[in-house]
């Protein structure tokens, strides 16, 4: 096996050093083996790249020089020899250089960064795009959440990725490449993560008004933490129990919020926004756009186009008392 | 004495004949190639303008995380349009519709285009689609969903506005005037060359131009079925990319990058073009490699309609797919290669003189080897499907399509500025407006590989902060704004100089090629003597030259007995007949309004007018053809 940091080992110390601090959406601070290989290849590139670069400025450069002599320095104005230069740099280095960037990407970096199989993997989950949101669901359970995926760490796990409506692109940099959720199609990528952590993705095949606030999360917890989660996000929603809550739960039926939102254990059946069954769990709301804090969550609740406009939610003039009640009950939800 | 009388007496008979109207009139109703080449230059520079001005309000839109200067949707519909305008309505009409048309029948020594009321038409019909376009927006309607139109976002289902209609049905109207244009090139190109130029006299301009005419006569198609099946499915309720009723959204992608790729290449190919015309003339020397240069534009052309799926490396094609398509896009890098090192041999063993003309040709090598060089990196498989539709791909392709093809464009307007207007421009203004542009650009579209690597998205209309991208998109949108000015310095520039430039004779720079044989500007009727041509650098051919005015006064090749060019054979160019062309005419702009017609009632879906107005269409082409021109 290659060494991690097989990259240049100076451009990726400067690099580290420039984007020390950066969020977590960057493709040049891989945690995965794909990841890793794919930023590995770009280093590379970008070495070669570099020199044709600095050679054409080069010469360049030395044309400015020379500006008032004719010919090659040295050698003089031949017909022959121009021609030789063309050939030798317009066809042989390009070829040469061409081949191996395509034997090395395409059967060396591919390999890591392509589809598993299906059911070749310990882990197989589900993710649905919608405009604007990321449904997740973990086949063999009931569970069902959104825009914030958890993964076991060190696992190899395959997303299925298809879309409810247009076209999507999943997209976690720092575990992999993208891939285009189509409709008609059942796409598949590897998602795995070397550590523990939140990675952030986003959507990226523009896909409507509300393509800019279309991200998520992928959470690698350690196996333990994982299952716990999993089977927690299986089970239905808690009852409500205090008072301020069950308004809450009542006003959830009766303000069309069920139309549009499932609570699972209840009779909201909803299919056009994120399930809700274990809100209060997740950290963002609406695709990463704003914190799940009350003060966010309530100021959504009043006016969700203001927060995010052209989403697919109304405002519903919901009162203030309403309001708090529906937010009582939706913290209840972890 | 009595013989250079017969002399003059000639240009003043060939003065009249070739005159048309005078006023707007005259503007209306021309098929001079220079005016219309013209009225296409005003047009595109007008839209490059819109474009410009949409490509501002996006970067101040993105100067700082959460912005809120532009709504989501304003901000979907200019990108959408930018894009559009800038492919469809600058780059292309303004090289081929502007400089295409102004300047081949010049460099091929010819009086006009084979087809000069074609020529017209598609003129007009291009500026009715440019409005045809543009009203989307003043209706508050433009077209929203990228310049690549995905579907199913673009399906009625998703899209039920007549924003998409726009699209469509402007762009169908739209690809009519360029196929016109194709095609009246390509008949120019292969019959209306002077006595002598074989086609391995042609310049390399020429050569270039003929490329790109022809893939667009092959390109247009796949665009225009997959414009009217997606036309079919919003209007006629067809599934041909609806999933629901069998079909395919895929198949839209296909289709559109089997004309897109091909499109990128049209777009840099008069680039190229530029490029060797202004080379030899400031290195004062000959092409190096020219047969390998003329061959490699015929083969960038050619290859570049087996490389469309490399657009779609993320959508799961099959492996064997995407190993073929990433090897064909390794494949044309070598063409490109060679034009590459041709020019810079050319510029080492030549002696550069860097006035604004060639500067700007320098410009456009350095970003054509940075864009070409991260074009490479994308043929790359896993790197792709990693980078694409990220602001990598954004700045890879503006090196591409705003450093590569309209810095020559810039170049060469300053360089035939003399020939068109007789007066030169301002050295001193020019290099400024270079360096200020050149700044501009690479300020502007550099930091977006670097955000792209740092994973942001394209087409978002706004981002958080934290994830690094606050500083290098601020940096973008302050480069943004330098480059207007380099910009409109270009513009200031040459509007001043068009009346207080210093005036200039006919060939200023001693150009190679038969355009600088003609007066500054040129006369309706192009060469008082039709050249008689032995090498790709005429008008260094002193002896020719001199030959070819002796002519005038035996009246020979002068074809002052009507409204005259001849015809020469497609290949040694040897003088086949001479050809009575037709005169000025308001056929050409009626038909393109009737035309517009018909679009606009598609698009309001009153099928019936749209028929009536075809076969209004139908009639104004019979009478445009009624009466074909008499012998003079």
């Amino acid at each position: 096996m290659r060494a991690r940091t097989a990259g240049p080992p100076v451009l990726a110390v400067a690099a580290a050093t420039l984007l020390a601090g950066c969020g977590g959406q960057t493709t040049l601070e891989p945690r995965s083996r794909p990841a890793q290989e794919i930023s590995t290849l770009w280093w590379w590139m970008l070495v070669a790249a570099t020199v044709v670069f600095l050679g054409a400025l080069g010469m360049i450069g030395l044309a400015w020089l020379r500006r008032r002599h004719e010919g090659l320095p040295l050698l003089g104005n031949r017909k022959r020899l121009n021609l030789a230069l063309v050939v030798f740099f317009g066809i042989a280095i390009p070829v040469a250089v061409n081949v191996a960037l395509f034997v090395v990407s395409n059967f060396v970096v591919l390999k890591q960064t392509e589809a598993p199989a299906a059911a070749s993997t310990r882990m197989t989950i589900q993710v649905i795009g919608h405009q604007w949101f990321w449904e997740v669901r973990y086949p063999g359970t009931s569970a069902v959440t959104a825009n914030e995926i958890h993964i076991p760490a060190r696992t190899r796990v395959n997303v299925v990725a298809t879309t409810a409506d247009v076209i999507h692109s999943f997209w976690v940099p720092q575990l992999n490449r993208k891939i285009d959720m189509i409709p008609g199609r059942r796409n598949r990528v590897l998602l795995y993560a070397d550590r523990p952590g939140r990675y952030r993705g986003q959507c990226a095949e523009f896909c409507g008004t509300q393509h800019g606030h279309m991200a998520l999360y992928v959470f690698a917890d350690p196996p333990d933490r994982f299952r716990a989660w999993l089977a927690n996000m299986a089970a239905p929603a808690r009852a409500p129990s205090a008072a301020a809550e069950r308004t809450g739960a009542q006003a959830f039926q009766a303000d069309a919020c069920a139309s549009c939102h499932a609570i699972r254990g209840t009779s909201a059946r909803g299919v056009v926004g994120p399930d809700l069954t274990h809100l209060a769990t997740r950290t963002t709301l609406a695709a990463l756009t704003i914190p799940n804090r009350r003060g966010d969550l309530a100021g959504w609740l009043v006016d969700p186009q203001h927060v995010k406009p052209g989403n697919r939610m109304p405002v519903l003039n919901l009162g203030r008392n309403d309001v708090k009640a529906l937010v009582a009950y939706l913290e209840s939800l972890r | 004495m009595a013989v250079i009388g017969t002399g003059a007496e000639r240009i003043e008979r060939l003065g009249r004949i070739w005159e048309e109207r005078p006023g707007v009139l005259g503007w209306i109703t021309t098929t001079d190639h220079k005016r219309i080449g013209l009225l296409y230059l005003f047009t595109t520079l007008v839209l490059f303008a819109a474009g410009g001005v949409e490509a501002l309000l996006l970067r101040t839109q993105l100067i700082k995380a959460n912005n809120g200067l532009l709504s989501p949707e304003a901000y979907n519909e200019l990108f959408t349009l930018h894009g559009v305008t800038m492919v469809f309505f600058f780059v292309i009409p303004i090289s081929i519709g502007a400089f295409g048309n102004y300047l081949l029948p010049l460099m091929i020594g010819a009086r006009d285009m084979a087809f000069p009321r074609m020529n017209a038409l598609s003129f007009w019909i291009f500026l009715a689609s440019g409005i045809f376009m543009y009203t989307s927006l003043a209706i508050g309607d433009a077209p929203d969903a990228g310049w690549f139109n995905y579907v199913p976002l673009s399906a009625a289902r998703f899209s039920p506005g007549p924003n998409i209609d726009f699209y469509c049905l402007g762009l169908i109207f739209n690809g009519i005037a360029s196929t016109l244009t194709a095609v009246n090139f390509i008949v120019t190109m292969f019959k209306g060359r002077a006595p002598g130029m074989s086609m391995n006299r042609m310049p390399l301009f020429c050569f270039a131009f003929l490329a790109v005419s022809l893939a667009l006569v092959f390109a247009l198609p796949p665009l225009n079925v997959a414009l009217i099946l997606l036309e079919l499915d919003r209007q006629v309720g067809t599934h041909f990319y609806d999933v629901a009723g069998g079909g395919d959204p895929l198949l839209w992608q296909h289709l559109f990058w089997i004309f897109g790729h091909p499109e990128v290449y049209i777009i840099i190919l008069p680039a190229f073009g530029i490029a060797t015309s202004i080379i030899p003339t400031f290195t004062h020397r000959r092409m190096v490699a020219f047969p390998l240069v003329a061959l490699a534009e015929i083969l960038v052309a050619l290859i570049g309609f087996g490389v469309w799926a490399h657009h779609m490396f993320a959508t799961g094609l099959p492996a064997a797919e995407t190993v073929y398509f990433s090897a064909v896009s390794l494949i044309i890098v070598v063409p490109s290669a060679i034009q590459l090192f041709a020019w810079l041999t050319t510029l080492l063993t030549g002696t550069p003189d860097f006035q604004t003309p060639l500067l700007f040709i320098v410009g456009f090598i350095v970003f054509f080897i940075i864009g070409g060089l991260s074009g490479v990196m994308f043929a790359a498989v896993p790197f792709d499907q990693q980078v694409t539709d990220t602001y990598f791909v954004v700045a890879h392709f503006h090196f591409v399509i705003f450093g590569a093809a309209v810095f020559p464009l810039l170049g060469g307007l300053y360089y035939w500025f003399p020939k068109v207007t007789g007066r030169m421009y301002s050295e001193p203004v020019g290099k400024l407006s270079f360096w200020l542009s050149f700044a501009g650009t690479a300020i502007t579209f550099f930091p977006m590989h670097i955000v792209g690597l740092l994973g942001m998205p394209r087409r978002v209309y706004t981002y958080p902060h934290g994830l690094g991208w606050d500083a290098t998109n601020l940096i973008e949108t302050l480069g943004s704004y330098l480059l207007a000015v380099g910009l409109l310095m270009v513009a200031a520039n040459l509007a001043v100089s068009r009346f207080r430039g210093k005036r200039v004779g006919r060939d200023p720079f001693d150009g190679a090629t038969l355009e600088w044989e003609a007066s500054s500007p040129p006369k309706p009727y192009n060469f008082p003597v039709i050249p008689t041509v032995s090498s790709p650098y005429p008008m260094w051919d002193r002896r020719d030259r001199k030959k070819d005015e002796r002519k005038l006064e035996r009246g020979e090749m002068v074809l002052d007995a009507g409204h005259e060019t001849p015809a020469t054979t497609v290949v040694d160019a040897e003088l086949d007949e001479i050809l009575e062309m037709p005169s000025d005419s308001p056929w050409p702009p009626l038909l393109a309004l009737t035309l517009a017609l018909v679009f606009v009632f598609l698009l309001t879906g009153h099928w019936v007018t749209a028929v009536v107005f075809a076969g209004a269409s139908a009639a104004v082409l019979g009478a445009w053809h009624w009466k074909e021109p008499e012998e003079a």
